[in-house]
């Protein structure tokens, strides 16, 4: 691999008390890519996802941004760096548009009054770019749907030209069609040329916009999957630990390692 | 005044035919052009429950028309100067209650702590002979500092609003009977500054007329402005015809105003102080960033949070904003009897002022609100006090009456909040 990936995260260890809830995880991300990140409840996921935001730093292990180890304690310093977490609770106001929202903690204004044309004129631009449908980026995000809201929350998450995208369970609730926009729009976040981390349940969805899965396991790496020559099957023997012996992971090892 | 009432909720227009044309959500309901488009419009947010603040306007015209079928003084041009004066001092209050209630808290506090600033002007200025405008100042920082107290308790320890603002209550009434000594009953200089927030009128007709065109030829070119600019950068305006409408609605009511008062003595200095204290604070809540922060808090906390507001900070501000209009607020209750004493800010003050509030149309829900409920909501309650003083009706029915609608505007706010669930709608 010649460019070294955009986050890297080596052996990160996190305890809770009595309760290992991470072990030496390992985990890259390439610009352009979408790494979607499996487990069962419990497994860790949040608990990384939470390091590499830096609402629970890890304490042990190394991110590496670009190459460079960096130090992730708060959620400021992951903004800075690059890195934009959707949480599953989404985190909009129900009672603010959808500009209002976008914008929220970080209102364009001139002389100290809101620039709400401003506003208003980039937002258009930002969803139309992301083939984004809203009705109206002036009405509250409470009458949207929730892919809607969904698609919002992702359009939010781009206004600070992050590298590192973070989707914590975006078509968790969804319906069909929803769900298929939201993936739609996870695809086009790779294609310009971000790099995603996608945590789903959703082994349809993970199939189908995925380049590689990395599965966690009681908070352990359990391999890392090319999408395109591994069966579902696999993966959720991997999530499971139904085949969790030296040989799956050998294979897996093997696997992770000839990813192009 | 009604056009600026609602919230500025730009119409989008149909895209303009043409390759640029951006993707349109084929179910969203594109408005009719014209005037039949303003009307369907209006039909459906009545049915969709968002009334803003129809029902309050309607209220007042009803309240207006039986008082002056009883009793044809009710509009007359001294009885609603005075009833202009006498809300100033509540209304105050209330525009402070907006910004609390509007975090989707309560400050139970606000008749306390204006009874307590008047009775810390009153002492400083007659008993230790302070110019009266330090006292003032001193008078009001005095209401800031026990909103600051109230935000930190609330913000930094976690204590719920409504229990810190209750001790409150009573703490800063116990502190303004302390202040106040032994004599209990204080009187100001009668031609005094404070005296003169309620006392002063502008008679010059020209002030009341000036004050009136101000007020429409701002609200127009602003109006205009912003969709001049709207119209640059290619987001949906306002037509013309529509800010034309709207200033109208605004200058018949302005004008009529302006008319009444020149027929009694003027334009009084406390409708000035308190409309301008509206618009700014009006100014503040929906064009600054720190107003969509305050807004923000009310509809997520956590969402704020996320999104970097300081949300400690900005609680303790608007309990600090509370305490400061309810200490300008007693300033003027105190200037219109001349005096603190010991029943400054007791009573019914309190209950009126978050009824106020909540009967301009301000969600006790949180998130949603308006300054202009308080002018609304106060001319309301005062409407009622004055017409029932009037007719001669004793204070027990006018109790009873205004707890009534009191309720009425709760149920308002709830059904329409219900209504806006069912339609998609918060």
């Amino acid at each position: 691999m010649s460019a070294p990936p955009v986050l890297a995260l080596r052996g990160i260890s996190k305890r809770f008390g009595a309760v290992q809830a991470l072990t030496d995880v390992e985990l890259e991300i390439h610009a352009g890519e979408v790494v979607a990140l499996v487990g069962d409840n419990g497994a860790g996921k949040s608990t990384l996802v939470k390091t590499i935001a830096g609402v629970g730093p890890a304490d042990d292990g190394v991110i590496e941004w670009e190459g460079r180890p960096v130090t992730v304690d708060r959620p400021h310093t992951a903004q800075e760096l690059g890195i934009a977490t959707v949480y599953q609770d989404l985190a909009l106001c129900d009672n603010l548009d959808v500009v209002g929202n976008l914008f929220l903690g970080r209102e364009i204004a001139r002389a100290g009054v809101l620039d709400e044309v401003e506003m208003e004129r980039r937002s258009r631009e930002l969803l139309a770019t992301l083939s984004i449908r809203i009705p109206s980026v002036r009405i509250p995000i409470a009458s949207l749907s929730g892919g809607q809201r969904q698609t919002v929350a992702i359009a939010r998450s781009l206004l600070g030209e992050p590298k590192v995208v973070i989707l914590d369970e975006p078509t968790a609730a969804l319906g069909v069609e929803q769900t298929a926009q939201v993936l739609d729009l996870v695809e086009r976040l790779r294609e310009r040329g971000l790099g995603v981390i996608l945590i789903s349940h959703n082994m349809a969805d993970v199939k189908a916009v995925a380049d590689r899965v990395a599965v966690l396991r009681l908070g352990r790496n359990n391999g890392t999957f090319e999408v395109r020559s591994t069966s579902q099957e696999e993966i959720i023997s991997a999530i499971t630990g139904a085949t969790d012996n030296a040989v799956t992971r050998r294979r897996a090892r093997t696997a992770g390692e000839g990813a192009p | 005044m009604t056009a600026d009432l609602s919230k500025q909720e730009p119409v989008d227009t149909p895209p303009p035919a043409g390759a640029a044309a951006p993707p349109v959500d084929p179910r969203l309901l594109v408005r009719e052009e014209g005037f039949a488009g303003y009307w369907s419009e209006f039909r459906r947010k009545l049915r969709s429950g968002e009334l803003g603040s129809l029902p309050v306007v309607v209220g007042l015209i009803i309240i207006a028309l039986v008082f002056q079928l009883r009793d044809s003084a009710f509009l007359g041009a001294e009885n609603l100067s005075n009833l202009f004066v006498t809300a100033a001092g509540t209304g105050l209050i209330a525009v402070g209650i907006v910004f609390v209630l509007i975090l989707g808290e309560i400050d139970l506090s606000v008749g306390s702590v204006s009874g307590l600033s008047a009775a810390v002007f009153a002492v400083l200025n007659v008993h230790h002979g302070m110019p009266e405008w330090l006292a003032l100042v001193l008078a009001l920082v005095t209401g800031a500092l026990a909103g600051v107290l109230h935000g930190y308790f609330f913000a930094r320890i976690g204590v719920p609003a409504f229990v810190v603002t209750l001790a409150g209550l009573l703490g800063w009434n116990g502190l303004m009977l302390q202040v106040l000594g032994s004599n209990g009953t204080i009187n100001l200089d009668d031609s005094g500054l404070v005296a003169g927030l309620t006392n002063h009128y502008f008679a010059d007709v020209s002030a009341a007329y000036g004050l009136a065109t101000l007020g429409v030829a701002v609200f127009f070119l602003a109006s205009w402005r912003d969709s001049k600019r709207r119209e640059a950068a290619g987001v949906p305006s306002r037509p013309l015809s529509e800010i034309v409408l709207r200033t109208a609605v605004l200058a018949v009511p302005a004008y009529a105003v302006a008319w009444l008062l020149n027929q009694y003595k003027g334009l009084p200095l406390a409708l000035v102080i308190f409309l301008g204290v509206v618009v700014a604070l009006d100014f503040v809540l929906r064009r600054t960033s720190y107003g969509r922060k305050v807004f923000a808090l009310g509809g997520s906390v956590e969402a704020a949070r996320r999104a970097g507001v300081n949300v400690a900070a900005v609680r303790i501000s608007v309990f600090a904003l509370s305490g400061t209009m309810a200490a300008l607020g007693g300033m003027f209750l105190a200037s219109q009897i001349n005096a603190a004493n010991q029943s400054s800010g007791a009573g019914s003050l309190l209950m009126n002022a978050i009824a106020a509030a909540v009967i301009g149309g301000t969600s006790l829900f949180g998130g949603r609100g308006s300054t202009w409920s308080a002018l609304l909501g106060v001319l309301v309650i005062q409407s009622i006090a004055s017409g029932m003083a009037l007719l001669g009706i004793a204070s027990a029915v006018q109790y009873m009456i205004t707890g009534a609608v009191l309720l009425a505007a709760v149920v308002i706010d709830s059904l329409s909040r219900r209504t806006q669930k069912t339609a998609g709608r918060v």
